[in-house]
């Protein structure tokens, strides 16, 4: 059996995972875009040329050259990149067409008024926190169960289905796994989201996946559904929960930045930002060029895949002149930063996973100010080699 | 100072940072998130907001002229 191997675009320090490795630096300093092999249990292993400073990354995310959604095959074994519905497989007007059915759900106004919602949902496991310590694992009680419970709410998915669709979730996400693995996977997760969507289509319910089906059911396939429901649920609830996780520990780690957030209501939100820019925990999907093309100088041909690191990217922005971008600064957060992408397909639910971040962080370290890891720091598992860095528990005690 | 603003709504993909940014100038429609423009021509204390949304927007669907004030 062969290691694990990390994605090299989110390829992290061995002394610190919140670090990336010096092999992205290096891809940096470089003037070319570096050819390199990237694991993927679907598309086998691949060249790509590899993106890693903050404007290529721009420019490369929002070229309407480079196309997702290159290996749609309807003959082929249903993938993740094999997946109607799958807003991540479309390009131009196909995935704005799909896109804007969805986006109404997503919109700052609608986000706020599930304000509410997440506020109780907040408070509610920080009351089962308290009732299971002192002494608890926060990825067990605290950073899954908020976005799963916020995404099934807003979805109407049962919370009670939660094991089966996490587990699928973490084997979908996991890049070390076989091709066979993920078709099996995937032909699971679209039989559960099947059912729900034909309960849907029977009588649409009262909540995202009702509307989509009661507004835009008539131009839709089962299949098109089906896959904007797992796009929907895995999206809602992995990558927040990692970020969740991911930031706690790194504030805990950071005692003076942590009292920030627990005591600067003023300064969450741009604290919030600094978070997700220093965490970086999602990845982009590989593109790959239409048409012979260029980034900044450099030559891509037409049929090549690219990688984009938005790790990498966010350790480079403007404000590296003025600041050192490896040092967390919660009172100094980014003018931007390509934690959710750029482009047309920058994040559906950004503006959700903000509010949670942003509901859920102070509430975590003014209910608890005295919290603390309940170990060493080099006992915490980090999650490194999958599509979603986080970690994989967090013992705490206050 | 005036500024200009033009807003592609075909351009826009409604990730909602105009809105956050200066909310007296942008609106999402409610069906489908897409940019609206409130005004065209914002008051100064305006200003600020609407070129960090110009700066946010991840599909350019908003482009902001500048001119000095004629007198």
């Amino acid at each position: 059996m062969s290691e694990p191997k990390p994605l090299p675009i989110a390829a992290r320090s061995e002394g610190c995972p919140f670090t990336p490795a010096d092999e992205l630096y290096e891809m940096q300093r470089s003037e070319e875009l570096p050819r390199i092999m990237v694991p993927s249990p679907l598309l086998d292993e691949f060249e790509a040329a590899t993106i890693t400073r903050y404007e290529d990354a721009k420019n490369a995310l929002s070229d309407t050259r480079l196309r997702m959604g290159f290996v749609f095959d309807p003959d082929a074994p249903r993938t993740m990149l094999n997946q109607p519905g799958n807003l991540l497989n479309y390009n131009g007007a196909d995935h704005s067409r799909l896109r804007r059915m969805l986006t109404g759900a997503f919109t700052v106004k609608r986000v706020r008024s599930l304000r509410p919602l997440i506020e109780r949902i907040v408070a509610e496991r920080l009351d089962e926190v308290e009732r299971a310590g002192p002494g608890a694992d926060l990825v067990r009680l605290f950073s899954t169960p908020i976005p799963t419970l916020v995404i099934c709410e807003l979805l109407g998915v049962p919370y009670a289905d939660r094991a089966d669709f996490q587990h699928r979730a973490q084997i979908g996400l996991d890049v070390n796994t076989s091709r066979e693995t993920q078709i099996r996977n995937l032909a699971e997760m679209d039989e559960y989201m099947a059912t729900l969507i034909a309960s849907h289509r029977e009588s649409p319910g009262d909540n995202l996946l009702g509307s989509v089906v009661r507004e835009h059911g008539g131009e839709l396939t089962d299949d098109e559904l089906v896959g904007i429901g797992n796009m929907l649920l895995i999206a809602g609830h992995e990558t927040t929960a990692s970020m969740l996780s991911a930031s706690t520990t790194l504030l805990l780690r950071n005692p003076d930045q942590l009292a920030v957030l627990r005591d600067e209501p003023e300064a969450v939100d741009g604290a919030v930002e600094e978070l997700l820019r220093y965490c970086s925990p999602a990845t982009a999907m590989p593109r790959q060029a239409g048409e012979d093309m260029a980034v900044r100088d450099q030559k891509i041909g037409e049929g090549e895949r690219v990688v984009i690191s938005l790790l990498a990217a966010n350790r480079d922005l403007p404000e590296a002149a003025e600041r050192d971008l490896d040092e967390l600064d919660v009172r100094n957060p980014p003018k931007h930063h390509v934690t959710f992408g750029y482009g047309a397909h920058q994040c559906l639910g950004q503006q959700l996973a903000r509010m949670e971040l942003r509901i859920a962080l102070p509430a975590l370290f003014n209910r608890f100010p005295e919290l603390r890891l309940a170990c060493p720091e080099e006992d915490i598992e980090y999650r490194t080699k999958a599509l979603v860095f986080g970690v994989r528990n967090l013992p705490v005690t206050w | 100072m005036t500024v200009n603003i033009d807003v592609d709504q075909s351009r826009c993909v409604a990730a909602g940072h105009c809105v956050s940014a200066a909310p007296e100038v942008f609106d999402q429609r409610d069906e489908d998130g897409v940019v609206v423009l409130l005004d065209e021509n914002p008051a100064e204390h305006e200003h600020e907001g609407v070129r960090e949304a110009a700066l946010l927007c991840p599909s350019a669907a908003i482009t902001v002229r500048e001119a000095e004030r004629r007198s």
